[in-house]
């Protein structure tokens, strides 16, 4: 690591806004008034010094176009850029596009299916060549292409009759309304169509091992199993980047990880973050910056709702009651997440404040049952019509808080007659057909439902999303609820935001109604970081912490 | 000469194939899969991993895929990573040269030490010395590698801070010294064992060297006992540890997958780990290969230069 302090003086557009907005007029008038120099909190007018960012896994996947993890769009997001990229706050901004197609704005059609983006003329590739509308057009098709190893093509599959009116000037026409792509595609890096129209097959293409973006870091060197170095691409169009080098160390061990974290050797803990049993050690490091921000992440028990002991909605309401979610989050979880009742994310303008808070009471919970009819049968488990109140659940071996709260579940289970036997498996068995072909009983998992900051959640919810039935989507929970499906087709086709707001409080009414699942936390992550390194900010819209390295600095 | 090579040779095809059927099996029949990772993604549906499982020829029949595999084998591709999407020979490239870097300079500290304390428990047998050596030789193979490893990591690098806890170098300095200051833990943790393993073996050989007559000879000739220990004992304890290198090759990459493991090590050991993790068929298969393959050419090294050496060997 190399902490360069020496900062220029000279402001950039970015820094003077950010500067006005936050008061900055008595920050140039009395710096003294400020924990720092008013110059220090200044992005240096070149790019300056080196971050290293700790990752448990390695970044291996340099097509972003190509199945790749969460580890891999840190890198993505560094070295390419995307037609827009959605803000912390969920705001969608543009980015090689000039704004955001609306319908006010023309860019969209009143029924959502003709879009035109405009896009930036200043924008050019690593490699010195202009991006044009050729790019955005080849990128789009290629996903869709039968041919290409392509990631996720859900949305992309709708593009239909691709035009390009000008270098800078696209358009397209979608099969059926739908609103949540321009959220995909704040996750669709386009790509340099003069590199890879070239390349004979784009799947093995060398550019998959040496990318060419438009993004503010280019191309560095990669040690296979240690490291990539990404350096600062000086004709950025955007803000920054204010660093010269972006270094991503792969360190699997996440105690190790966590150690040079300590000793200096990273500085800033990207994705796996810092365990919570480390959290309170963390704070009380010096020189660092430890804070807690929550994801969109939820960490529930998925019933499996085709077992007929879960059909029974008492059951359902029985089982939610007897957990001791408090517990779990305070004594087995470090107190590190936060209570949940629903799959929108707290920080979503689409979250539903309103729905009944989880309460803890065992004897409702019996009573519940008996009003049922579930009475205990002669070995104290409770049982109707021949059906026992007795069910597996399942999670992923060595994941030991997760083994630790099913344990703590199953002994309150048993108070009120329930029996749930625990049957964990590897990962790799977990995330296979068991877990795709809803072939578990009731699973702990953690769960992200959205994608970037869109409300849509017909993957996860309606009744076409059931794999085990034949669907396309990833209902693994075998969910189906008729009202559900027509709002969130609803949902889908309805570009205002205050309709969609009030369809997507709905269903999550509904949803909290129905519990086929039972929400234990929201998942939130230790972030930690080196004192100095500024310019860092959360944004749990996106998969990683490095989606805006460009702003980063040392102050 | 020419049987017995034409023999060993055979016999080491067969290995060859029964490694690749058994490793195939076993690998491909695991539930899961390389695309399970990929289950919880939002987005990503049951359809989408359908495609790329078919893009990727991995719902044909085991047998088709097999032999689809050693087909490319033969013609000299060993298939493409699914994690790294790069052919698997450039992958276990990448990792070759610190994994090397490792067996190399614990390999030397082996043989060097491990001669040393043989030699000298030899000739000083029953001595304090000799005592300690035994001892100290039934500890080293008594206790994992990985116990040694986090053990040296707590006193050198986190108690004392005398030599870094992992990593091959430190980000921004290439040095050469840098290289060396991180090489010098996972090293003398990696060849612990094989110092215990190499001075117990050398120690049998130089006693059955030094009762040998020439021995005698020497001494009684007024040769010094330094010389007649330097040149007559321990060039001829030497020869039988040939066969010994054979197995201790292959052996000590199967120790490096624990060193490097705990040392943050990026070579092949943490590759075959992470590959396995990933269901990364094509490397993991490309490296149970290469192990193999290492172990059989070691030990076919090691007969040949044993058959070399000593004629009755061939005729056995």
């Amino acid at each position: 690591m190399t902490k360069d302090k020496s900062v220029k003086s000279g402001f950039t557009r970015r820094a003077t806004l950010r500067m006005m907005t936050a008061g900055g007029a008595v920050g140039l008038l009395v710096p003294s008034m400020l924990g720092k120099p008013a110059f220090a909190q200044t992005p240096p007018s070149e790019p300056t010094g080196r971050v290293v960012v700790g990752l448990s896994q390695e970044p291996t996947v340099f097509n972003p176009l190509m199945p790749h993890i969460e580890t891999d769009d840190g890198v993505a997001f560094s070295i390419f850029d995307a037609l827009f990229r959605i803000t912390p706050d969920g705001e969608i901004v543009p980015n090689l596009a000039t704004e955001v197609p609306t319908i006010e704005n023309g860019g969209l059609s009143e029924d959502g299916l003709s879009w035109r983006i405009k896009l930036r003329d200043d924008v050019k590739w690593h490699d010195g060549e202009p991006f044009t509308a050729e790019d955005v057009k080849f990128t789009l098709e290629l996903i869709t292409d039968p041919n290409f190893r392509a990631w996720r093509t859900a949305g992309h599959v709708l593009v239909r009759d691709i035009e390009v009116v000008s270098p800078t000037e696209i358009t397209w026409r979608m099969e059926e309304p739908f609103a949540p792509y321009l959220s995909f595609l704040s996750e669709t890096f386009i790509l340099p169509k003069h590199i890879l129209a070239e390349a004979e097959d784009p799947n093995d293409a060398p550019f998959n091992q040496a990318p060419v973006g438009t993004g503010a870091f280019k191309w560095g060197s990669r040690q296979a199993g240690d490291n990539l170095q990404l350096v600062a691409n000086l004709e950025y169009h955007g803000d920054g980047p204010y660093i010269e080098q972006l270094v991503f160390k792969y360190i699997p061990d996440m105690t190790v990880l966590y150690t040079q974290f300590r000793s200096g050797e990273i500085d800033l803990v990207g994705q796996a973050y810092i365990t919570p049993d480390n959290y309170e050690e963390a704070k009380s490091l010096d020189e660092r910056v430890v804070e807690l921000v929550p994801r969109g992440t939820l960490e529930s028990i998925y019933l499996n709702q085709t077992l007929p002991v879960f059909q029974d909605k008492a059951v359902r309401e029985a089982l939610y009651l007897a957990i001791d979610r408090k517990s779990i989050i305070d004594l087995l979880n470090f107190g590190v997440p936060g209570e949940a009742e629903t799959f929108m994310p707290e920080t979503s303008a689409y979250y539903n404040p309103d729905l009944p808070k989880h309460e803890f009471d065992l004897h409702k919970a019996a009573s519940l049952l008996d009003e049922a009819g579930w009475t205990p049968g002669s070995d104290g488990i409770r049982e109707k019509d021949g059906v026992r109140l007795s069910f597996t659940n399942s999670t992923t071996t060595g994941a030991h808080l997760r083994e630790q709260a099913q344990q703590f579940i199953q002994q309150t289970y048993a108070q009120i007659g329930v029996e749930m036997k625990i049957e964990n498996l590897p990962p790799a068995v977990m995330w296979g057909e068991f877990w795709g072909q809803s072939q578990f009983e009731s699973a702990m998992v953690g769960i992200t439902y959205l994608i970037g900051a869109d409300p849509d959640v017909t993957n996860r919810f309606h009744s076409k999303a059931i794999a085990a039935d034949s669907g396309s989507g990833s209902n693994n929970a075998r969910y189906s609820n008729p009202e559900v499906d027509k709002l969130l087709e609803e949902g889908a086709r309805t570009f205002d935001i205050e309709k969609r707001k009030a369809i997507y409080k709905e269903i999550q009414g509904i949803i909290r109604d129905d519990l086929p699942f039972l929400p234990l936390f929201r998942y939130t992550n230790v972030f930690g970081r080196k004192e100095g390194l500024e310019g860092f900010e959360a944004n749990s819209n996106t998969r990683t912490e490095s989606s805006h390295a460009a702003l980063w600095y040392w102050g | 000469m020419a049987a017995f090579l034409f023999s060993r040779f055979l016999q080491s095809a067969i290995l060859l194939v029964i490694v690749s059927i058994i490793g195939f099996l076993v690998l491909y029949l695991m539930p899961g899969g390389p695309l399970s990772q990929y289950a919880l993604d939002p987005g990503m549906t049951q359809e989408d991993i359908a495609r790329i499982t078919e893009q990727l020829g991995l719902n044909r029949p085991l047998y088709v895929q097999y032999l689809d595999w050693v087909w490319s084998l033969l013609q000299g591709d060993w298939g493409t990573s699914f994690r790294d999407g790069s052919p698997v020979t450039q992958v276990i490239a990448r990792h070759v040269p610190a994994t090397l870097l490792l067996m190399g300079s614990s390999t030397v500290i082996a043989v060097a030490v491990g001669t040393w304390i043989g030699v000298r428990g030899a000739t000083h047998r029953y001595s304090g010395f000799d005592y300690i050596a035994t001892v100290g030789a039934m500890i080293a193979l008594s206790i994992p590698t990985f116990w040694f490893g986090l053990i040296g990591i707590y006193i050198f690098a986190l108690r004392l801070d005398w030599l870094p806890a992992g990593n091959m170098y430190t980000i921004g300095d290439g040095s050469v010294l840098n290289y060396l200051h991180h090489l010098i833990l996972p090293s003398i943790v990696l060849a612990l064992v094989h110092i215990a393993i190499w001075s117990r073996f050398m120690r049998t050989a130089t006693l059955d060297a030094i009762s040998q007559d020439f021995v005698k000879t020497a001494r009684a000739k007024g040769v010094s006992e330094r010389r007649v220990v330097m040149k007559h004992v321990v060039g001829n304890a030497l020869l039988p540890m040939i066969t010994l290198a054979g197995v201790q090759v292959p052996s000590l990459l199967t120790g490096a997958l624990v060193t490097e493991t705990v040392f943050t090590w990026p070579g092949m050991g943490r590759l075959f780990l992470d590959s396995l993790g990933y269901s990364d068929y094509p490397v993991v298969m490309g490296l149970l290969m290469f192990s193999a393959l290492l172990t059989i050419v070691a030990n076919l090294c090691a007969d040949i230069a044993v058959a070399l050496v000593d004629p009755r060997i061939r005729l056995a």
